[in-house]
Formats: C-alpha cells, sequence, structure tokens
C-alpha cells in the first residue's frame, strides 16, 4: 500500500493495526486453552483464561482510544476510514469471543471441580468447536492480508456451525429425556455449544468487515445468494 | 439525493480550455451541476479546477488569446455560455463569482452590494434599498451591518467583508453561485458561518465551489469532482468519493497519499 505524505500518519495506522492483530491471536489463544481445559479437565488451565480475559478487554479499549484519537486528529477518509471503522466494529466481536471463552473456561472449572467430567459429552461440540476456530482464524487472517476473498467460505462454514448446534440442541435432548439424572450436565454442555455457536457468528461478522474495509461494500445481512455474487465482484 | 429526480442546472460538454500560449488546461470535461445542490472540486494545485470555475463566468475572456472548445450548458433555457454571440455581462448575472479573498470596492457597504443592480440600470431608490437589504439578509450580515450602511466596507472584518461580497453577488439573484476558495483567508469561526450560509444559499440557487480543503467538501458539498492534470478524474455523490472512491488516485488523493 502506497504511503500516507505525513509518515506519522501511517505509524498510527499501522499501531493499531498491531494491537488488532495481537488481540486477535490473544482471544484465538484464549478458546483453545478453554477447550483444551474443558476436555483435559484441567481446572487450572481453565483459571488461566479467565484470569487472562481483562487483558483482552484492555486491548479494547486501548484500540477504540486509538482509533478515536485518528479521527479527531486525521480525519481519515476513503480506505483509512474504513479500515478505521471496521477495526472499532472488530474488537467488539474480539471482546465477545473472548467473553465466550471465558465463559466454557468458567464451565470447565465448575466441571471439574465438581468432579462431572463433560469429556464424553463433549463429543457432540467438537467437530464445532474446531469449525468456529478454524472460522476465526481464517478470518483475523483475511484482516492480515486485507483478502476480501474468504467471506463467502467463513458464511459457509458458519451455516455448517449453526446445523451442528441444532444436531447437538436434539440430541441432548434425547438425553434427557432418557435419562433425567443428565440433565443438569447436558444444560452445561448445551450452554458451551451455545458459546462456541456465538463465536462462530463473531468469526462471521470479522470477515464481513474485512469486505467493508478492502471493498467497501456492505455485506452484513443479506443472503447467502447475494453473497455469492457479491464474492463474483472484483 | 437521487440522480434521476435532481434536475440538472448546467453542465459541462467535452470542455476544453486552452490558455494564451498553449497550454491546454482543461481536456474534455464533461460535467453536471445539479440544481439546487453544491458541488465541490477538489484536486492538487494546478489541476484546473480553477480554470474550470471560471469558465462558467467567462472570467477568462478578459485576457486575450484564451481558448474554449466545448459547451457549458445552462438549462432549461439550454443556453451555450461559451458561444460568441453570448454577452458575458449578461452571464456574469446569471452566474456570479465569489473569490479567495474578500475583495470589497472602496466604496461603502450599501454601494457594493448595490454596484450590480445600478450595472444593470437600476436607479429607482426605494427598489435599490429593498435589493440591498434581501441581498444583505441572504447573506446572514444583515444584522451586523445595517446601522452603518454607508460606512466604507474595508472597516468590516475578514469574514463580514467576504459575507458582503456574497451579498453582492446575490444582489443579481444570480442561478449559480462561484465560489473559489471562499473561505481560505478566513478563520474557522468565519469559515463555519460561510459554510452555513452555503448551505442556506442551496435552497436558492445552485453552487461550484473550488477547495482546497477536502474536509470543507465534505462537509458543505453534495457532489464532489476530483481533477488532476486537467482531467476530471472522478465524479460522484460526496458519501461516495469520501468512503468509498472507485479510482486509485481519488483514493490516494483525498486519503493524503498523494506523492
Amino acid at each position: 500500500m502506497q504511503e500516507h505524505i505525513f509518515k506519522q500518519y501511517d505509524a498510527e495506522l499501522e499501531a493499531v493495526r498491531s494491537k488488532v492483530l495481537e488481540m486477535g491471536s490473544l482471544v484465538e489463544q484464549q478458546i483453545q486453552d478453554a477447550l483444551d481445559a474443558l476436555v483435559g479437565a484441567n481446572p487450572k488451565l481453565a483459571k488461566s483464561v479467565i484470569k487472562k480475559d481483562h487483558q483482552v478487554n484492555a486491548l479494547e479499549v486501548q484500540v477504540d482510544e486509538d482509533c478515536s484519537h485518528i479521527i479527531a486528529r486525521r480525519q481519515p477518509t476513503a480506505g483509512d476510514l474504513r479500515m478505521v471503522l471496521m477495526m472499532i466494529k472488530t474488537i467488539t466481536d474480539l471482546e465477545r469471543i473472548g467473553d465466550e471463552a471465558a465463559k466454557i473456561a468458567r464451565f470447565a472449572v465448575k466441571a471439574t471441580e465438581g468432579d462431572r467430567l463433560l469429556t464424553p459429552r463433549f463429543v457432540e461440540i467438537k467437530a464445532m468447536a474446531n469449525t468456529a476456530r478454524e472460522m476465526l482464524h481464517m478470518s483475523l487472517d483475511a484482516f492480515a492480508r486485507s483478502d476480501a476473498t474468504k467471506m463467502l467460505e467463513i458464511a459457509r462454514m458458519d451455516e455448517e456451525v449453526d446445523e451442528q448446534y441444532q444436531a447437538a440442541i436434539r440430541q441432548l435432548i434425547t438425553f434427557m429425556l432418557e435419562d433425567p439424572r443428565t440433565i443438569s450436565i447436558s444444560l452445561e454442555v448445551l450452554f458451551i455449544a451455545k458459546a462456541v455457536e456465538r463465536i462462530g457468528d463473531h468469526a462471521k461478522n470479522l470477515s464481513e468487515y474485512v469486505v467493508y474495509m478492502v471493498k467497501g461494500k456492505d455485506v452484513r445481512h443479506i443472503s447467502m445468494e447475494e453473497k455469492e455474487l457479491e464474492a463474483m465482484q472484483p | 439525493m437521487n440522480n434521476a429526480t435532481t434536475p440538472i442546472k448546467a453542465e459541462s460538454r467535452n470542455l476544453n480550455f486552452f490558455y494564451n500560449g498553449g497550454m491546454h488546461a482543461l481536456k474534455n470535461v464533461n460535467m453536471p451541476l445539479y440544481e439546487n445542490k453544491i458541488t465541490a472540486l477538489i484536486g492538487p494545485s494546478g489541476c484546473g479546477k480553477s480554470t474550470f470555475l471560471r469558465c462558467f463566468n467567462r472570467m477568462h475572456d478578459l485576457y486575450p488569446g484564451n481558448k474554449y472548445q466545448g459547451e457549458i450548458v445552462m438549462h432549461p433555457d439550454n443556453t451555450n455560455i461559451l458561444e460568441h454571440g453570448v454577452d458575458p455581462i449578461e452571464v456574469r448575472m446569471r452566474i456570479s463569482m465569489v473569490f479567495q479573498k474578500p475583495n470589497p470596492f472602496p466604496k461603502s457597504i450599501y454601494e457594493n452590494v448595490a454596484y450590480g443592480l445600478r450595472v444593470r440600470g437600476e436607479s429607482n431608490k426605494r427598489m435599490l434599498d429593498d435589493k440591498v437589504e434581501e441581498a444583505l439578509k441572504g447573506a446572514a450580515i444583515w444584522n451586523e451591518v445595517k446601522d452603518r450602511l454607508q460606512d466604507l466596507a474595508f472597516n468590516l472584518s475578514g469574514g463580514q467583508q467576504q459575507r458582503l461580497c456574497i451579498a453582492r453577488a446575490l444582489a443579481t439573484d444570480p442561478e449559480i453561485m462561484l465560489f473559489d476558495e471562499p473561505t481560505s483567508a478566513l478563520d474557522p469561526i468565519a469559515t463555519a458561518n460561510i459554510e452555513e450560509l452555503m448551505s442556506e444559499l442551496k435552497e436558492k440557487l445552485t453552487i461550484l465551489v473550488v477547495t482546497h480543503n477536502m474536509q470543507q467538501a465534505a462537509r458543505v458539498s453534495d457532489y464532489t469532482a476530483y481533477m488532476y492534470l486537467g482531467e476530471l478524474m472522478e465524479y460522484a455523490d460526496t458519501n461516495t468519493i469520501f468512503t468509498r472512491p472507485s479510482r486509485k488516485e481519488t483514493e490516494d488523493y483525498i486519503t493524503g497519499k498523494f506523492g
């Protein structure tokens, strides 16, 4: 990308961008650790996830502040403006993903401390957790590379996650009907499944912001068919 | 802001302009001015934006050897104002201009505003009084000067002088007003007053403004044209130009990457 005449402006934009990417990789790690803690019944790891959530929050506050300074002092336009706007939105979604990771970690702590191992049930949501994580990774990568072409694939993966979530609900209902003693644990798994499903939604949002940043097109709240058409546009 | 429903007040068609000496300053410029809208011209120094603006007022006629090609057509009467038979004085009655530096005449406030009307042959005192008051009100300066209309215009502040010049331009009931960097000599408050005034004026007439201040273009205009080396590079509604311009050249200029 060509540089601004005012070099300091480039440095400021780049600094915020790096912070957003830093926040992204921190959040990715948080999900990974939360899920590992859940599967491996590792309360120590789960507690460290809960503890680290404030780092995610602190980055959100920092990026917000940096973006407001850039708006006030540089009056960004066109591509710069779109990048600043998308970063402000991106960090909101990243912060929520961080919250979901902390939520999963809290379930992990509860489950292991209550000596109720969730592992046998976790198999139902393992596939969707992997997909959601992959979606987040792809979205962050698309942001880092200013690549608008990943949006469609990520939207399809989100549909997959949604279907897996529905399937998990059906399965859990079956368990609960068969044996009412599993109700409490099934509900916990359900909440975790919901958290994973939300992570997929946020990751999808991120990929849509990237399209706005790169192409100036708003692809939120449009149908899959419209997304397919949009993906064919240069 | 729908192009389909907004009438065009004037448009340039394949407009070329050559300065005395052969410098090709405007190259095939085709651009509409929508009625009751503000169109801003932006671009680096020497890109032809002021040259373009001045064509609308036949300003270039004042120097020999300058040459126009193409048309500037005014609607609804379809007059090509560049045609030889068209009197530049008539054009300037319909299309008036405000300059970068306030340039009041060395006369009283009253006489500055009445000047255009007197040139036109108006001598009825009552009529002149009414017109002067109306123009000064239209330029949002009446309250500040109504008690000292016979004072010398030079005694006003810079921002007041510029509004006086706008009143002078308004007095002949123009259909289009041209602003050539109208606020570059003014402080932020006076600038805000002029910008506010422009958005009031567009209710009555059509405005074309040249500005070096991109934020000003973004603030006041409905449409923005980016010119470079005598060519119209991109023209679109202002929101589009400032959020997603279609040409890289425009993007580089408005984001400050112009090298």
